[in-house]
């Protein structure tokens, strides 16, 4: 089943044609890399398919759902999204429990918000206590276990990784990348890990793809190994 | 900080409780002891119709203070939403709210309050309308920068994720996050509000006789300035500590809720 569909999609900025003509699809359950030179439009596109910003062409599809201008908020119980700077992610004036609680909160109605958000905290490796820790007292490592405790309090069918790794040192980067694949395989969701490091996309992805010059190119897999036997 | 935060709040003690803190009834007139020097039973003196002037100053900062605080919290609040708004939104409304703030903000304050102050009446109420007019433009302009900044950060989007509406984004999640800043300016200009309502009363544009506002009573001892300074030096000194003191606790605010802190 096709989790999300992309179809055609264009974008600009002023006279700079910074994605063309972008197709692709992630199917449930499915880890799909992009990899791309920075700047070459990798986070705009994880932008675009969360409609945080719009695309000037083309369509774009979530769970069959035509969300290319769609408005309101409700598309979003379908898909998540961890951003780069973790401690950014979190508003500093919030406690990390009530950030994790706000999707849970607005989609699911649940009653027993902190409990609940306490399971995800041990679901992604974190005392309870980080309930009431604010985003300036914990490390840049929790705060993105954090981060994906939040993303996947709502069990979407999506979840975009933009970068996520890239902001952590290696070992807390591979500690990261070993609790998505988990929790994304446990949960059945689908993954697009947006990244311009190769070698992270080898423990993670089943099949990746490169943008590069706003276009996306298949990398096949013997051209895939070679170069992450160029990376290692 | 604290001892900041003390003076400012021994000010605001007194300008609350002036009615029980007055030695003498402020707006009692004693003709026979009209511009008595300080002495031991009116330590500040008497005024040309015989007014105690301790207790004038007194009753004064309960004008003075309570209407400039009463303004700052208007145009501080009212000019950050609509900056906040206008950033938040942006399209035609920004446009329209920011070119009007150009213009306010294209005439001197004080010119421009004494015109509004002069058209509309006289009276206190009148030259606070006359400031909250033009000082919105500055709150505004503040917190449309910020809340352009906060626009950018992945939080604002993790936020517009989590299924939050715009208004639960701008209250949890915006203002919250521009608050200190506005804050700190507010502490900042609070100075300047007593300083600006002092000078529209001092001009007669203000505060109606009897009433006891620092800067009426500046225009009242003017005068008088050679032969009984008292009169004028009083609320001078009174409008000079009280500025000084929010001043000081500005800057301190500023620091304190700057950088990391914040």
């Amino acid at each position: 089943m096709k989790i999300l569909d992309v179809r055609n999609v264009k974008k600009f900025f002023g006279k700079r044609l910074i994605l063309n003509d972008i197709n692709f699809t992630v199917d449930a359950g499915e880890c799909l890399g992009i990899v791309g030179l920075s700047g070459g439009g990798k986070s705009t596109l994880a932008k675009i398919i969360a409609r945080l910003i719009p695309c000037d062409f083309g369509e774009i599809f979530l769970c069959g759902e035509d969300i290319t201008h769609a408005t309101g908020n409700a598309f979003y119980k379908n898909v998540q999204m961890i951003f780069q700077t973790p401690e950014d992610s979190f508003n500093p004036r919030r406690t990390l429990g009530k950030s994790i609680a706000e999707p849970i909160k607005n989609f699911l109605d649940d009653k027993n918000l902190r409990g609940r958000v306490e399971n995800f905290l041990a679901e992604v490796g974190l005392p309870k206590n980080y309930y009431e820790r604010y985003p300036r007292e914990v490390s840049g490592g929790e705060c993105q276990r954090a981060a994906i405790a939040r993303a996947i309090s709502i069990s979407p069918k999506l979840l975009i990784c933009d970068e996520a790794t890239s902001a952590l040192d290696v070992n807390t980067a591979e500690q990261i990348v070993t609790l998505i694949k988990k929790l994304c395989a446990e949960k059945n969701i689908a993954c697009l890990f947006i990244t311009h490091d190769l070698a992270t996309l080898k423990k993670l992805a089943d099949r990746v793809l490169v943008l590069e010059d706003g276009r996306l190119k298949t990398l096949d897999e013997s051209k895939f190994k070679e170069v992450l036997a160029w990376s290692d | 900080m604290k001892k900041y935060f003390a003076a400012a709040g021994l000010l605001i003690f007194i300008a609350v409780f002036a009615d029980f803190l007055t030695p003498f009834d402020p707006y009692v007139q004693d003709l026979e002891g009209a511009l008595t020097p300080p002495n031991s039973i009116n330590l500040l003196g008497t005024d040309r119709y015989g007014r105690d002037v301790l207790s004038r100053v007194i009753i004064g900062s309960q004008t003075t203070l309570c209407a400039a605080l009463a303004l700052l919290a208007v145009i501080a609040s009212v000019g950050s939403l609509i900056g906040a708004i206008c950033g938040y939104k942006g399209g035609r409304l920004d446009t329209f709210l920011m070119r009007m703030s150009d213009i306010f903000l294209a005439f001197p304050q004080m010119v421009f309050a004494i015109a509004a102050a002069g058209a509309l009446g006289g009276g206190l109420l009148n030259a606070a309308a006359a400031l909250a007019i033009i000082g919105w433009t500055k709150y505004a302009r503040i917190s449309r920068g910020l809340v352009l900044s906060i626009r950018s950060m992945p939080y604002f989007d993790a936020a517009r994720m989590a299924g939050s509406s715009s208004i639960e984004i701008l209250f949890a999640h915006v203002l919250p996050n521009i608050a200190g800043t506005i804050l700190v300016t507010a502490a900042l200009d609070i100075g300047t509000i007593i300083m600006e309502l002092a000078g529209l009363s001092f001009l007669g544009l203000g505060a109606m006789p009897p009433t006891a506002e620092w800067g009426a009573m500046m225009n009242n001892g003017r005068s008088m300035l050679q032969t009984a300074p008292w009169v004028i030096l009083a609320p001078g000194t009174a409008i000079f500590i009280t500025v000084a003191t929010f001043n000081l606790l500005g800057d301190k605010l500023r620091d304190f809720l700057g950088g990391d802190r914040q």
